[in-house]
Order: C-alpha cells, then sequence, then structure tokens
C-alpha cells in the first residue's frame, strides 16, 4: 500500500499492520528516512516536499510490482510525507515483509534506491532569508545501479 | 503546429514543478494543437514563445507524458498531460 501524506506516522502501528498481515512470512524489514541536521546549516529553518500528484502514486505502485518480480514478497508499505518538515522529522517509511531475511532487506533496499532516484518529489532547503532546492546527490544514481541488473538482484 | 489557447482540437496540459515552476513562474499552462508534436518541439515552442524559458532545454530537464517519464522523440496526443521537472531528490 502506499500513500504520500502530510501527517506524520508511527511505526509501532505501521510495523503491526505487517506483521498482521504476513501469516506466512518470517522476516518484516522496516527502514524509515529522517531529516537530517548536517542538511540543514543554521540559517536553514525547515525542509519542504513537493510531489506531483498522480505520478508518484503510479511511480510509486510500478515499483512494487517491480519488487515483487524480484522477489516473494508478503507485503509492501511505503509511506512518504510532503509538505514542510523540520530537522529530526519522519519523511519516508518503508516496510517489506517475505519468508525469508535476505529478501526482505533486499527489496526494502531496493525500493529506496529506485524511490530517490525516480518517484516525483522535491526538497526545498527554508532559510530565515531564503529558500534553496536540494541538489541530486551522484551516491544515489550509484545506488540505483547494482540493480539494473534484472538476472542479479544482489 | 501550435495555437494559442482555445478551439478545442488538440488540447493538452502542460505542467511544470518545483526549481523549474519557480524559474518560469507558472505551474501549469494548456496549449492547443493543429497537428501531433514531439516533446522535443514542444520544448522548442515553448521556448521561442516565452523570452525567459530557456531552463526548458532538453537536457536540464525530465518530461513525463501522462505520469510516465518518456524522451524527447516521444509522441504528445489530444488530451495528454505533459510535464517538465528536475531530477527528483525525495526519500
Amino acid at each position: 500500500m502506499i500513500s504520500i501524506q502530510r501527517e506524520d506516522f508511527n511505526v509501532g502501528d505501521e510495523y503491526e499492520l505487517l506483521r498482521k498481515t504476513s501469516r506466512s512470512e518470517g522476516a518484516v524489514v522496516t527502514f524509515v528516512g529522517l531529516v537530517r541536521d548536517v542538511n540543514l546549516s543554521d540559517s536553514v529553518t525547515a525542509l519542504e516536499l513537493e510531489h506531483y500528484p498522480g505520478m508518484t502514486e503510479k511511480v510509486l505502485n510500478e515499483l512494487c510490482d517491480e519488487a515483487r518480480q524480484r522477489w516473494v514478497l508478503g507485503a509492501i508499505r511505503i509511506i512518504h510525507r510532503v509538505g514542510k518538515l523540520q530537522a529530526n522529522d519522519q519523511i519516508v517509511f518503508v516496510g517489506v515483509s517475505s519468508r525469508h531475511r535476505q529478501d526482505a532487506f533486499d527489496a526494502a533496499q531496493f525500493v529506496m534506491d529506485v524511490l530517490k532516484t525516480q518517484a516525483p518529489f522535491w526538497k526545498k532547503e527554508h532559510g530565515v532569508n531564503s529558500a534553496k532546492w536540494v541538489e541530486v546527490r551522484e551516491t544515489d544514481m550509484l545506488a540505483l545501479q547494482r540493480w539494473q541488473n534484472p538476472q542479479d538482484p544482489q | 503546429m501550435v495555437n494559442a489557447v482555445s478551439g478545442g482540437w488538440k488540447m493538452i496540459t502542460i505542467k511544470f514543478f518545483a526549481s523549474l515552476r519557480e524559474r518560469l513562474g507558472v505551474d501549469s499552462i494548456q496549449l492547443e494543437l493543429t497537428s501531433s508534436i514531439t516533446v522535443s518541439q514542444l520544448q522548442q515552442h515553448l521556448i521561442a514563445q516565452h523570452e525567459d524559458w530557456s531552463d526548458l532545454q532538453q537536457g536540464k530537464v525530465l518530461c513525463a507524458v501522462n505520469h510516465t517519464l518518456c524522451d524527447a522523440n516521444t509522441t504528445i496526443h489530444d488530451g495528454d498531460e505533459v510535464a517538465f521537472f528536475p531530477p527528483v531528490t525525495g526519500g
């Protein structure tokens, strides 16, 4: 299930949902992305997240389909927040259940790597007197490359 | 190839996001086409029509047609939703 929302989320609640819907799965992996204060210099007061309604949901649903083609998975849960966030706020949640831990770990990492480079979200740093759009990071593109041979999901 | 708005033969919606939306000063426009057009031709047309829209050049922005990422040779049809935006930075 996919959610794009302004509201915060509760990791415990999301984990319980994953656990309850995963009867034959023995592994649940969850990931939470936070607003880092290393991104935020003293003059930066907030981070703003913009998305493309309609396309973002489509990209994330296709991403879940692709993950299911690569690994045998139970449930997949993605939550991504939009709007204004402060340092240490939760931005993104990814939860995956699977029969075996390696598939759950790999699938969660795959979802995050593809999300960061393909899903239409944009971050803007707000300062006291100015605002700046966050630039693409080379390391995010490199992280994606390890998934680009479909014969070798490792 | 492209007319001013209204008339309704081939109406497309063009959306802009994030830093590109701010630099162009608009989040959405509508255009009436008199024939099919490629993404690349649309970019050339918009840059020619607007003095300050050179940021729409190929290579500087990504393009989606009907919520799917596409390349410069993709053909745009009546009723399509086209979007231009910078590389994504979510997660």
